[in-house]
């Protein structure tokens, strides 16, 4: 792993859930204790279901949400920070999300767009711009008449181009993406997914690559960290992860990913989990997990797993763990 | 005699922007007890060929015409709206993609699953509240009893698309049509579904029309497949036939640019460019702009329906067999 460019220790994000009268609302705790680390010029993907905080990790990192912890940036402590100090640097940490139309006005055009991004941080300004403003546009293989369209215009592969574009036009060190490429399809998918790949390459951007779609994941990842409720529940390298799971959680992730070859889905073995994501306002005791693990004892109750490193750089939340490698 | 059969079914809109040709000439045959999988992206018309079947579409703004349409030995393009309704839920019911949408938000689930029963199969009330809990408990909802009385927000996304699930199969029909029914489900979740449709297929022989984007899904739930691509079907046969033999540019395409997450960093190819507009009259291969394979007659002619297998029909002039692969086993 090369230098470290983010480091989240210890984060912590809780929302205050519904209100019920005359009694106090259940607090909802998104992401409880959760540590990693992004270096310069790789991805790290963040996988999980529904709900079990990845996407609050990315919002905390980008002060979106109140958090407590540590997330230091190029040595620098985000949580610290004044929003006048976050200001600054929110230039080389930017974020794409999901639905890119409904992030673009759609009274502005695409230029404009394009050059909202360049005034708010001062750059560019006078004649360069137009130029800027072509050349972001080639960076992400769109012409440069697309400068005079307006968003609804726009399909949503190019929508998702353009919000990219609105990314790279600050230069920033790190883009977290969530669920950047999950709303389109697979044709598209795959040139925006070429397209990150070549960026990275060519500009030396990390991702944080948020996704519920392990196939997506394991594609664009180096490293990749499984959540479960809140909680990282094992992470390692792409291989590592994909070629030896051991926790119970990301087997069955694993194992319910559908492969297009009708041979190979005859003859897998999967595990489908019961039931149904527990209330994140009452977590299980012990092991979050154990209430749809399959291999859980009394014992996965009554203590929340430690870390333990597997194998070198492979780390897993499982006091069973041992027993399954 | 087959269940569905289907012979070049056309469905246009009507819009303020001219006709669009929605779904253009689809032929489709099932037999009882079969899943079919109906794969393709956005606008390909699988989910409009659906409705079609179902004769869903408002009349004012949607044309269906077609060859033939018949269902279970009756022309579903002569059945009066009456018929029509008493042949929904009863004989082809269907799933949509969110089931929040299809169920009432202000009335319980018993209400919602007992109003089919109490309308299609004359139960009295009793009789409909016995048969819910016993839909609700084969659809694997637990504490069925107390789930009738609650409301759909409630539930979570996965007890909801099961209660639409047990709703379709309240009255025994014999064709189920799901359209992108776990699509906005988690992954965990979705294998439980899968699970679900394919014990109720074999327990009582339900066929099965399976419309999703994910191949992955459709390898491993179905015996035939039909690949949709700008409102045509532009190659069908059985899933081994299609999987291991593609036929037609966009399958291959299509193939190649879906991440497999047992395949270790080949890279994507995407398909360049866009789907036509199905708004403007097409007159070859609607694939051709976007295709690798092209051969000079592409240029020319729309490619017509070749027999490439027993059940394997494929419209496309390219020479396809570099592509083919050995099936695992």
């Amino acid at each position: 792993m090369g230098e470290t460019l983010l480091k989240v220790e210890n984060l912590h994000v809780s929302f205050p859930g519904t209100k019920k009268l005359f009694r106090r609302g259940d607090v909802i705790q998104a992401v409880s204790g959760v540590s990693l680390k992004v270096a310069r010029g790789r991805t790290l993907g963040l996988v999980g279901e529904s709900g079990c905080g990845k996407s609050t990790i990315g919002y905390a990192v980008l002060r979106l949400v109140g958090a407590s912890g540590r997330v230091i940036f190029n040595d620098v402590d985000l949580i610290s920070l004044s929003a006048l100090e976050m200001r600054p640097i929110r230039r080389h940490l930017q974020v794409i999300f999901q639905d890119a139309a409904s992030s673009l006005d759609p009274r502005m055009t695409i230029g404009d767009l394009i050059a909202e991004a360049l005034d708010i941080h001062d750059l560019c300004a006078g004649h360069a711009r137009k130029d800027r403003i072509k050349e972001l546009l080639d960076l992400v293989g769109l012409p440069p008449r697309f400068a005079e369209h307006y968003p609804h215009e726009l399909s949503g592969g190019q929508a998702q181009r353009i919000a990219i574009c609105r990314a790279l036009a600050v230069e920033p060190e790190l883009i977290i993406c969530d669920e950047a490429v999950s709303a389109l399809d697979v044709s598209i998918q795959a040139q925006i997914l070429n397209l990150l790949q070549k960026l990275q390459q060519r500009l030396g951007l990390a991702y944080i690559f948020i996704s519920h779609d392990l196939s997506v994941v394991r594609h664009i990842s180096d490293e990749i960290a499984v959540m479960y409720l809140g909680k990282i529940v094992e992470h390692g390298s792409r291989d590592d992860l994909f070629e030896n799971p051991i926790h119970p959680y990301t087997k069955a992730l694993l194992s319910s990913i559908p492969v297009p070859d009708p041979d190979v889905e005859l003859s897998r073995d999967r595990i489908v989990l019961q039931g149904d994501l527990p209330n994140p306002a009452n977590p299980p005791s012990g092991c979050r997990f154990r209430t749809r693990c399959p291999f859980a004892i009394r014992e996965c109750a009554l203590i929340p797993p430690q870390e333990v490193e597997i194998e070198p750089a492979h780390y897993v939340s499982c006091i069973r763990a041992p027993h399954f490698s | 005699m087959a269940l569905l059969k289907v012979k070049n079914l056309h469905t246009h809109f009507s819009t303020s922007k001219g006709i669009v040709r929605a779904v253009n000439g689809v032929s489709l045959s099932l037999e009882q007890g079969e899943v079919l999988g109906i794969v393709g992206e956005s606008g390909c018309g699988k989910s409009v060929t659906a409705l079609s079947l179902m004769r869903l579409l408002p009349e004012n703004i949607a044309l269906t015409i077609a060859d033939e349409l018949m269902f279970d030995g009756a022309n579903l393009l002569d059945l009066t709206n009456r018929q029509l309704r008493a042949m929904r839920s009863r004989r082809m019911a269907m799933v949509f993609q969110d089931p929040m949408r299809s169920l009432n938000p202000v009335l319980t689930v018993g209400r919602q699953l007992t109003e089919t029963l109490i309308r299609h199969m004359e139960m009295n009330r009793a009789a409909a509240r016995k048969r819910a809990i016993d839909l609700l408990e084969r659809v694997g909802i637990s504490r069925a009893e107390k789930r009738l009385d609650e409301y759909p927000h409630q539930l979570s996304g996965g007890m909801r698309q099961r209660v639409m699930i047990a709703i379709a199969l309240s009255c025994n029909p014999r064709l189920l049509i799901a359209d992108e029914a776990t699509t906005a489900l988690d992954v965990t979740i979705q294998a439980q579904i899968v699970d679900l449709v394919k014990d109720l297929q074999r327990d009582f022989g339900t066929a099965v029309i399976w419309i999703s984007h994910d191949l992955g899904m459709v390898a491993g739930l179905c015996d035939q497949v039909a690949v949709m691509y700008a409102g045509r079907v532009v190659e069908s046969g059985s899933v081994r036939e299609v999987f291991y033999r593609p036929s037609h540019g966009y399958t291959v395409g299509l193939m190649q640019c879906t991440p497999r997450i047992d395949d270790i960093g080949s890279p994507l190819r995407p398909i360049e460019g866009m789907p036509p507009n199905l708004s403007e009259p097409i007159t070859r291969c609607p694939f051709l702009p976007r295709c690798e394979m092209a051969v000079p007659s592409c240029h020319h002619v729309m490619p017509d329906d070749k027999t490439v297998g027993p059940s394997h029909i494929a419209a496309c002039f390219g020479d396809l067999k570099p592509y083919w692969r050995e099936a695992a086993t």
